[in-house]
């Protein structure tokens, strides 16, 4: 059902616009004083300046790969991060260390490890699910890029962006 | 039968029941390692311990009757194995008492102490009993303080089984499968006490064709196959219940696939047909399903074509012959469902019978479980007038009238080399080659339909026995390859035949109206066991023993 709009009766002073011009400009002007005296909080002129050193210590980034201080890179492709990630957004294919690798003991290591930062809902699952210590998530959060294909991080960038961390387990240290 | 308590209740039971299989039987799990209902019993690894009590006898030698009416038990101070004990009259069990518990708990501890903590890495992880029954019966950390012992990782025992002789639990499972099934003593225990290992005899390898079974029955991860070793976590994989194929048995199988991808075949119990059993050389053999060069699209001449334009022209080559020149070899791989629609195209195109066969395949039964036959579905072929009544007796007629000319066109579901024809007579007539992989007759196909392999397809099939089981289908074939018997009904549909055939379930209902044998029955009602057909003598295969 249609129904008519009752139009507010506007006053001479009204119609010309001009008492909201100068109520505008007055404030305005007020904050123009206030920012040369120093008083105004300005925002952040992100991207000339970054987020990073006011990110509070529990942000969850993007997710990453580590290396222990032996090198050793800590994965050893249990895919338990594959099963837990809520959106799918890892992909491991698992394989066996050659025998002549110092780090043979281990057995086994991702030939290959995805995650697509497209489906990524940066939940940070992987990491508790961890059995390793291997994956945690950084403070990256600037994630770009062109096309799908580079959307996906593949076990060198995770590597890259995971670096070494210092002062996890040691448990496949040879048996005491 | 026998009189038995169970945590308080009493329970009757056939004479010689193991124990521990009546509390099973009773809904009371007692948890087991070296206990296996198809091996003997050493009871070595004590983790089925209960408290155990038998009638209390008064001095007259009669059992003492409480208030209640019914004997009063005297418990044994001390935990006894379940596994290796059979029921008797008036015997109690408590299977979760306080002692009961704090035995699991106090042989867990002991199994864990020199266990390595590498689930993350280990195969049976998952699907590990000493994982499950840490969770159920063990304690929540370790109390060891010592020294771990190191045993051999990473052994070879065989050209197919790995060993990691630290997750051993020293069940003697495996040892005991090879002496008593697989008729193999290959495998022992050697050293002693902490460092007491499994071996191999000396100059011996674990090479027998059953050995994988040893990778299914050890509780932990300590055989693991090297086939599947680091391939795939259990938990991902899509676990279809199907019939294997290499042999005329049929044994149940367990596919495990993710993502379209065949990773591992396990036997499934049925004690019908094989146990719990599988052979390697039947379990390993499923990589052809994935190979890169399955047919992926129908081909005329070598060229790639649609379905429709395959269809069309294959159906112009049988309508341009005259009914004695056309010829066709079926498969005994075939289900029944697929047998059927070809008999149904054969009578559309009035072949005679002895222009129609399958090709047989016979090898040295193993006495174990591989029977002479080959083929999965013989006596299907024989049932549906597909093969002849000695499976392969026609072939050699139909071979002297592809050489003489009498045969223009022929249509094949196997290699025809292989069913006394060469390959310069095969490329002189019109061949329509239904098959999944390049072969020597695919080669010189006028007409080739891409179809399924078995683990991409539903139907049935009848082992030599006479059991009609299910397959079913765990992947999808790859590209545009199709089921078998909608390739078969296309043709038929094309040839001016039936058209009425838009389900595997109506070709089912179909062959059972035709064939007494199948009557009542339907896919769904055959179930994950199978059934029983009953055959006549002139249908029915040798029966051989199996198990």
């Amino acid at each position: 059902m249609a129904y008519i709009v009752p139009r507010p009766k506007l006053t001479f002073a009204e119609k010309m616009y001009l008492p909201s011009i100068v109520a505008g400009m007055a404030i305005t002007f007020k904050h123009l004083k206030r920012m040369l005296k120093g008083e105004t909080k300005v925002v952040m002129q992100y991207p000339e300046e970054k987020w990073d050193s006011n990110m509070p210590e529990h942000y969850r980034g993007a997710p990453t790969l580590v290396k222990d201080d032996h090198g050793r890179e800590r994965c050893v492709a249990c895919q338990l991060c594959e099963f837990i990630c809520p959106p799918r957004a890892i992909t491991i294919s698992p394989g066996e260390i050659p025998a002549e690798n110092k780090f043979a003991k281990v057995e086994k290591y991702p030939v290959e490890f995805k995650i697509d930062m497209i489906r990524c809902i940066y939940c940070g699952m992987c990491e508790e699910v961890c059995p390793e210590q291997a994956i945690f998530l950084r403070k990256d959060y600037a994630i770009t890029g062109t096309s799908r294909a580079e959307m996906v991080n593949d076990k060198e960038k995770l590597y890259e962006m995971g670096g070494v961390f210092d002062g996890l387990i040691h448990k496949w240290n040879p048996k005491k | 039968m026998l009189n038995v308590q169970i945590d308080g209740v009493w329970l009757q039971f056939p004479k010689g029941t193991r124990l521990i299989e009546a509390c099973s039987q009773a809904q009371k799990f007692i948890p087991r390692y070296c206990y296996h209902p198809k091996l003997t019993a050493p009871g070595n690894c004590r983790m089925c311990l209960i408290e155990l009590g038998m009638p209390k006898m008064g001095p007259d030698r009669k059992p003492v009757v409480g208030p209640d009416g019914k004997p009063e038990i005297g418990w044994i101070p001390r935990p006894q194995i379940s596994c290796a004990q059979d029921v008797a009259e008036g015997m109690a069990v408590r299977t979760d008492s306080p002692m009961v518990q704090e035995c699991r708990q106090g042989v867990m501890e002991f199994l864990l102490i020199n266990h390595p903590l590498d689930c993350p890495i280990c195969d049976q992880a998952g699907e590990c009993r000493l994982q499950e029954f840490s969770v159920e019966y063990g304690n929540s950390s370790s109390r060891f303080l010592e020294r771990k012992v190191k045993k051999p990782k990473n052994i070879e025992l065989g050209p197919r089984v790995t060993l990691d002789a630290e997750r051993c639990v020293l069940c003697s499972r495996c040892i005991r499968f090879m002496k008593e099934v697989a008729n193999d003593d290959v495998l022992g225990f050697v050293d002693r006490g902490s460092f007491s290992t499994i071996a191999c005899h000396p100059e011996r390898v674990l090479d027998s064709n059953y050995s994988l079974n040893t990778v299914d029955i050890c509780p932990v991860g300590a055989l693991t196959s090297s086939d599947f070793r680091f391939k795939m976590r259990v938990w991902f994989l899509k676990e279809t219940k199907t019939i294997d194929v290499n042999d005329g048995l049929g044994s149940n199988i367990t596919v495990g696939s993710r993502e379209n991808v065949i990773y591992r075949i396990t036997p499934r119990e049925n004690n019908d047909v094989n146990g719990v059993w599988l052979p390697d050389s039947h379990r390993l053999n499923f990589k052809y399903v994935g190979a890169s060069n399955r047919f992926k699209l129908p081909q005329i001449k070598a060229q790639p074509v649609d379905w429709r334009t395959a269809i069309a022209v294959a159906a112009e080559i049988l309508k341009a012959h005259s009914s004695e020149s056309i010829a066709m070899i079926a498969s005994a791989r075939m289900t029944n469902e697929e047998l059927f629609v070809a008999r149904l195209l054969a009578h559309q195109l009035n072949i005679a019978p002895e222009r129609l066969d399958v090709l047989p395949r016979t090898g040295e039964p193993d006495g174990i479980l591989i029977p002479a036959d080959r083929n999965s579905n013989t006596t299907g072929a024989k049932l549906l007038g597909v093969s002849a009544s000695e499976p392969g007796s026609h072939l050699p007629g139909i071979a002297q009238g592809v050489r003489s000319g009498a045969i223009k066109v022929l249509i094949c579901f196997e290699d025809a080399t292989k069913c006394g024809m060469t390959a310069e007579e095969l490329s002189k007539i019109a061949l329509i080659v239904i098959d999944i992989l390049p072969n020597a007759t695919s080669a010189l196909a006028s007409v080739l339909l891409p179809s399924s392999a078995w683990v991409e397809k539903r139907g049935s099939l009848i082992n030599i026995n006479g059991r009609l089981q299910r397959i079913n289908r765990a992947v999808q074939p790859p590209d545009q390859a199709r089921d078998d018997w909608e390739i078969l009904r296309d043709l038929l549909t094309a040839l001016g035949g039936t058209n009425s055939l838009n389900s595997i379930e109506e070709v089912f209902k179909l062959m059972a109206g035709e064939h007494a044998e199948f009557a009542g029955l339907s896919l769904s009602k055959i179930g994950d066991l199978g059934v029983p057909l009953s055959l006549t003598p002139a249908t029915a295969t040798l029966q051989e023993a199996a198990n």
